[in-house]
């Protein structure tokens, strides 16, 4: 396996989607490329950024929220009030 | 010399990757909802209203980069689904078809811009998978990413608004909003080899983006953000 061959399943590696066996090739090839280390670590890293990102959006500021549902009232007919 | 993490092991059993690839179950609680909505009971919709109407606004916002835009499809999105609620089968979870439908919104809204964003970037940033960069710096334990950091932050919304749109939407869907491969390809009718694919380009093209950012040759645009 050389480089190449990891940038292509390292996307299923980060993801822990891959066969194991590619894993252990992966791996083998890990302990002597620190391009490959570098290139796995920031790859990770980056998907890792992401995912901590989604967890503080669980809020909407309030006059989108108000405007949503004044423009729901107005173009449904049984919203009635 | 052990140069990987040791989290690194990047298997797991059949039973944790079916289990990761699942969709979500079925909230009782939508359900319960939907079908009074259905019997016309318009207070059950507002309940669902105000339970998605943050994830649905933050999708469109990471999506389309503009306030206005995402408020309009934000709308747009919930009258449709209301309209479409009768329609309802219950097949993916209620969360999923609500994305679907918000992600078609705003596909469409970027088919209907002319120009693309203008992007202020030293270094072009494009990935085409053939090469392995010369030297890569490994940026992975650089401190200011230890804690919630306000640049950062602004640094992924901005990457990811450089991304373009197939890429974008996908990375949005999966990292940013957690749904599975096979919901996202049932969302935008492809393939999940299709999803992952695009996903992997996706995260290179950050990463790459991230690279350059702690290089110091992406610099945030301080202006307005372009619409
Ligand atoms: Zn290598």
């Amino acid at each position: 396996m050389n480089c190449l061959d990891i940038l292509e399943k390292i996307g299923d590696y980060v993801d822990k989607e891959l066969d194991p066996t590619l894993c252990v090739e992966i791996e083998k090839h890990l302990e002597d490329c620190d391009p490959c280390v570098a290139f796995v670590n920031t790859l990770k890293k980056t998907v890792e950024l992401f995912n901590r990102a989604k967890i503080s959006e669980n809020s909407i500021p309030e006059p989108v929220s108000s405007k949503l549902r004044g423009f729901l009232k107005e173009n449904i007919s049984t919203a009635g009030e | 010399m052990n140069l990987f993490p040791p989290n690194g092991i990047g298997y797991m059993s059949k039973d944790a990757r079916a289990k990761a690839a699942g969709t979500p179950a079925q909230s009782e609680e939508d359900l319960a909802l939907i079908s009074r909505v259905n019997g016309g009971d318009y207070g059950a919709f507002e309940r669902l209203v105000r339970k998605y109407e943050a994830r649905v606004y933050h999708h469109c916002l990471k999506f389309l980069n503009s306030q206005e835009d995402a408020e309009d499809v934000l709308q747009d999105t919930f009258l449709q689904a209301y309209r479409s609620l009768s329609g309802f089968r219950g097949e993916a979870a209620f969360s999923t078809w609500l994305m679907k439908i918000a992600t078609n919104n705003c596909l469409m809204r970027i088919r209907k811009r002319k120009k693309v964003d203008i992007v202020s970037i030293d270094k072009p940033i494009d990935y085409d998978g053939s090469h392995l960069p010369r030297e890569i710096v490994d940026w992975s334990k650089n401190p200011s990413l230890m804690s919630a950091n306000d640049e950062i932050r602004e640094v992924l919304d901005y990457t990811i608004s450089l991304l373009p749109e197939d890429k974008r939407v996908v990375l949005i869907l999966k990292d940013l909003e957690g749904f599975s491969n096979i919901e996202i390809g049932e969302m935008l009718g492809m393939s999940v080899a299709a999803v992952k694919s695009r996903l992997h380009r996706a995260r290179l093209f950050m990463r790459d983006a991230l690279s350059a950012y702690f290089e110091g040759t992406l610099k945030l645009a301080k202006t307005e953000p372009e619409r």
